[in-house]
């Protein structure tokens, strides 16, 4: 890759808290077109190193450098307030400037267009979701962050969601630093993984990290297994794809 | 004569409405309502101040209250209290500070009841002025902050991480908190002025389903507040900042009912 499509670089980056480090020592970069994917078990490092990667923390050891200002963020967590009232419509123009055409096509894309009006407390955890995700594509961003973007979402949602994030970092070139749990969803779906455990375990192609020692000390045997799950599957994800998009419109 | 009281009243109460509506919105959303019963009774102090010194009385309060204001946001990343705790603490030991000095200032003709609780007939025409120039600075530069404002409101991480600078704009914001509070001492006085910033905004809040609509919705009501408030006042003789707050809390009972209506 050449210098100008690095998005962001992270260079022995870490944090210490209270004397303990949340997680040191990682190097990442994350370029135009490509997805990488953070993996791990819980307390990990992995929500921390993206925030590292967001610019979140101020004291931070080693460097993290940004190369572009349009980013978008699907954080972990987001909870409203109940007391303010906030429509779907005024959730997605938080950040950005939208045409009502953006907003519609960027929450028909992840098939909840017909929630627009609605309050954003008065979705459930699947549907606030999916606005999440809309909102974060709707203004194109060069870098997208996503925080487990699919939790709480059905299991048709999820691969058809799955298949939008990899669709939208093949259309609109932006990079795309996902955070998962679901192993079958990152072998088959990212161009490089990054195991974390405190620190970078290992990290490299999907084939590279299944065959890896410590991977398989972190998920199990099984866990390296999915590979040749997911080479099953692909086509069989592939070719209902279709349908699902198709359902969701 | 009287009559005209009664207008500079009404002209500076229309003032403080239209400001206290938008930034009364942030301080409930953001939980701030203690926040700003703590700039309001550091005022107190200022006020002693620019009577001891003699120096204009609204920079005095906004001054004061503006370094409680950064004080506290400082306070609150340095110390392991929490923030209500920390509000306390400040809030109650500047009140406790500002009645002591007033105790040594014995020698000065002072209308304590006023300064904690408005007086309408000490508003003259350069209070007026105080209060629209003011006012129309501080609505201005909410207007210029807004977008990052109400961003880092419902979601600081993610206002940071695209851009907003969710902790500048916050710093401006208890800013203008303590700008208000500033113009609109002697209306409303140091104990109920946060009841103007929030207790037409908690009306609006039944009413609305949007934020601009609850924006709204909190001027509208703290101008009714203020134009029936005043006239009670002016009416039955009752001070003016507890007229203009009963008001308002009756309009917010009456939203109750139609909340009520809407489950």
């Amino acid at each position: 890759m050449s210098e100008n499509n690095i998005l962001v670089k992270l260079s022995s980056a870490g944090i210490l808290k209270d004397n303990k480090w949340l997680v040191r020592d990682v190097d990442l970069e994350i370029n135009k077109g490509q997805i990488v994917t953070l993996i791990g078990p819980n307390g990990s490092g992995k929500t921390t190193t993206a925030k590292i990667a967001l610019g979140l923390y101020k004291n931070i050891s080693g460097k993290v450098e940004r190369f572009t200002k349009s980013i978008s963020y699907v954080p972990q967590k987001v909870s409203i307030d109940w007391t303010l009232p906030l429509r779907v419509v005024d959730f997605m123009i938080l950040t950005q400037d939208l045409k009502s055409n953006d907003i519609a096509y960027a929450l028909n894309l992840t098939g909840v267009e017909h929630l627009t009006n609605s309050n954003l407390r008065d979705l459930s955890g699947g549907e606030f979701q999916r606005v999440l995700l809309a909102r974060a594509i709707a203004k194109k961003p060069e870098l997208l962050v996503l925080d487990e973007p699919v939790q709480g979402v059905d299991f048709n949602g999820e691969v058809a969601l799955y298949s939008l994030i990899k669709t939208i970092s093949e259309t609109i070139k932006c990079g795309i630093l996902l955070i998962s749990h679901d192993l079958h969803v990152v072998m088959s779906a990212t161009d490089y993984v990054v195991c974390l455990n405190g620190h970078v375990c290992c990290s490299g192609t999907p084939t590279d990290v299944a065959k890896n020692d410590h991977y398989r000390e972190l998920f199990g045997d099984k866990s390296s297994q999915l590979l040749s799950i997911y080479e099953h599957n692909h086509d069989h994800v592939h070719s209902t794809d279709g349908n699902i998009v198709k359902e969701a419109k | 004569m009287l009559d005209d009281f009664l207008i500079r009243a009404l002209v500076a109460g229309i003032g403080i409405a239209l400001v206290a509506g938008p930034l009364g919105c942030f301080v409930v959303w953001r939980r701030l309502s203690f926040f700003g019963d703590t700039l309001a009774h550091s005022a107190l102090l200022g006020v002693l101040l620019s009577i001891s010194f003699e120096i204009n009385i609204s920079i005095t309060i906004f001054v004061v209250s503006s370094l409680v204001a950064l004080l506290l946001l400082r306070l609150e990343k340095t110390t392991y209290l929490a923030g209500d705790s920390l509000l306390g603490l400040i809030s109650h030991s500047s009140l406790a500070i500002g009645l002591l000095i007033l105790g040594f200032l014995s020698f000065i003709r002072f209308d304590i009841m006023g300064i904690l609780f408005g007086d309408i007939l000490s508003v003259n025409t350069n209070d007026l002025l105080v209060i629209w120039i003011g006012g129309a600075l501080i609505l201005f530069v909410l207007w210029f902050i807004w977008k990052p404002l109400f961003a880092s409101t419902v979601n600081y991480d993610l206002a940071e991480a695209e851009g907003m600078k969710p902790e500048r704009v916050n710093t401006i914001f208890t800013i203008l908190l303590a700008a208000l509070i500033a113009i609109s001492i002697k209306m409303v006085g140091i104990l109920l002025i946060t009841g103007l910033l929030i207790i037409p905004t908690a009306m609006a809040r039944n009413l609305s389903n949007n934020p601009r609509q609850m924006v709204i919705l909190s001027i509208v009501g703290g101008l009714l507040s203020v134009f029936i408030g005043l006239y009670a006042s002016f009416e039955i003789n009752t001070s003016s900042g507890p007229s203009i707050v009963s008001v308002a809390l009756i309009l917010f009972i009456l939203s109750l009912t139609r909340i009520e209506k809407k489950n």
